[in-house]
């Protein structure tokens, strides 16, 4: 029988990844600095890549590092041993990757700011639409 | 704008909590994502590769293409930054000024003249100079050689503790950038140049691709190692575990050179001059 502090342990994971989900989008749907939008991908980012990892652990397994992998004596390795890496290596180049991906939205809102002298949003499209009528 | 952007995400939110209850739980064993490929490389790591660490195997090995394309987006996100931010400097600018280390007093060089041909008694600083924090700036330089061997430990150790290339390299990249920032920019320049910069990252791209295309020349697919073993003379098996060692120092290289050649635009807004 299942209980409601079964399902909170089962499910815990999943529902600080959708809060932080919900944060980063609503920071790039709603803010109106460039920054914070940026900032707002990054904790998108974040909670992608700590969804990953959590549906990579298993109960009672270790890091998946072979145990005494050459140690003398050969032993047969079991799956359930280990938690999944997959989801490890997958996440181990995103986080690099988002760190330059990062790097790049930052160069663009600095190039955005000394052309238009602001980041927020609705003052760049203002310029915008003065420099097209003009 | 704001109450639409709220109701866009609680109504993703909504829709994934309702999900959720069908994800297996956290922790279990049998769930979908731990069945299918992942037991095939916990079980065969050590007989294919002779790498205890799976997921120094898996990155650099089973899934080698992913990680080298991996390292051509990080060196193309250095180079986009370049490009983006980068203002060559094209004439000297009218005034500048330099600091005389001894007495702390700052000279003002008009165009066309110049300080005495020693120069290491003067530094060149930006029009405000702020003063360096003695204890700060004495903690950073004590403390970056150690960051910098732990990095090069992490990259060397890859193969049985967590660690590998991306992680080491970006320890690597932070210490030279915990030196630009505690002293400044153009100071670390002088240690390592765009230029060097610049070649490393992609001489780390070359070092993996080159591993890919000498086991083409030696008779087997891109990136697979196992055709190694007259090079290395040893066996496939130990051929594989070097080729991931030898990778893996490409991708620190080139992590290390685009983390530094990032942070050198980003902080300058391309000037490279006195930095932060």
């Amino acid at each position: 029988m299942e209980t409601i502090g079964d399902l909170i342990i089962a499910k815990y994971n999943y529902w600080a990844v959708i809060a932080l989900l919900i944060i980063g989008l609503y920071a790039m749907i709603a803010k109106n600095n460039l920054v914070k939008k940026i900032i707002g991908m990054n904790i998108f980012q974040t909670a992608i890549i700590l969804f990953y990892i959590s549906i990579g652990s298993k109960k009672g397994a270790t890091i998946p590092i072979i145990v005494h992998g050459h140690g003398e004596s050969s032993h047969v390795v079991h799956a359930a041993d280990y938690i999944n890496p997959l989801p490890h290596v997958l996440m181990l180049t995103a986080i690099v990757v988002s760190v330059a991906t990062l790097g790049v939205a930052l160069a663009l809102a600095m190039k955005i700011y000394s052309q238009y002298g602001t980041l927020e949003e609705d003052e760049i499209s203002e310029k915008i639409m003065e420099s097209e009528t003009a | 704008m704001k109450a639409l952007g709220l109701v866009a995400a609680f109504c993703l939110g909504g829709l994934l909590f309702y999900i959720s209850f069908d994800f297996p739980g956290w922790g279990d064993a049998k769930s979908p994502a731990s069945k299918h490929v992942s037991p095939y490389y916990i079980e065969h790591t050590m007989e294919d590769t002779s790498v205890p660490n799976i997921v120094t195997a898996v990155l650099a090995d089973y899934r080698g293409y992913d990680t080298l394309f991996e390292t051509a987006v990080i060196f193309s996100a250095g180079l986009a930054c370049f490009f983006l931010l980068r203002i060559p400097e094209h004439k000297a600018p009218a005034a500048r000024f330099y600091r005389h280390l001894a007495t702390g007093i700052t000279f003002r060089i008009e165009k066309g003249g110049r300080l005495p041909d020693d120069t290491k008694e003067f530094e060149r600083i930006d029009s405000v100079w702020v003063p360096y924090d003695v204890i700060i700036n004495m903690t950073c330089r004590l403390v970056v050689p150690f960051i910098q061997l732990f990095a090069l430990y992490v990259i060397a150790h890859g193969h049985h503790s967590p660690g590998g290339g991306f992680q080491g390299g970006v320890i690597f990249g932070a210490a030279i950038i915990l030196f630009a920032i505690s002293n400044n920019l153009r100071r670390t320049l002088k240690q390592m140049s765009e230029q060097t910069s610049a070649l490393l990252g992609s001489l780390g791209v070359i070092i993996y691709a080159g591993t890919g295309m000498l086991c083409v020349l030696l008779g087997a697919g891109f990136l697979n190692y196992g055709a190694l073993k007259s090079f290395f003379g040893v066996d496939p098996v130990a051929a594989r575990s070097h080729s991931i060692l030898m990778v893996e120092i490409g991708v620190g290289i080139a992590v290390t050179a685009v983390m530094v050649w990032i942070y050198y635009n980003l902080s300058s807004t391309g000037k490279q001059d006195e930095g932060l």
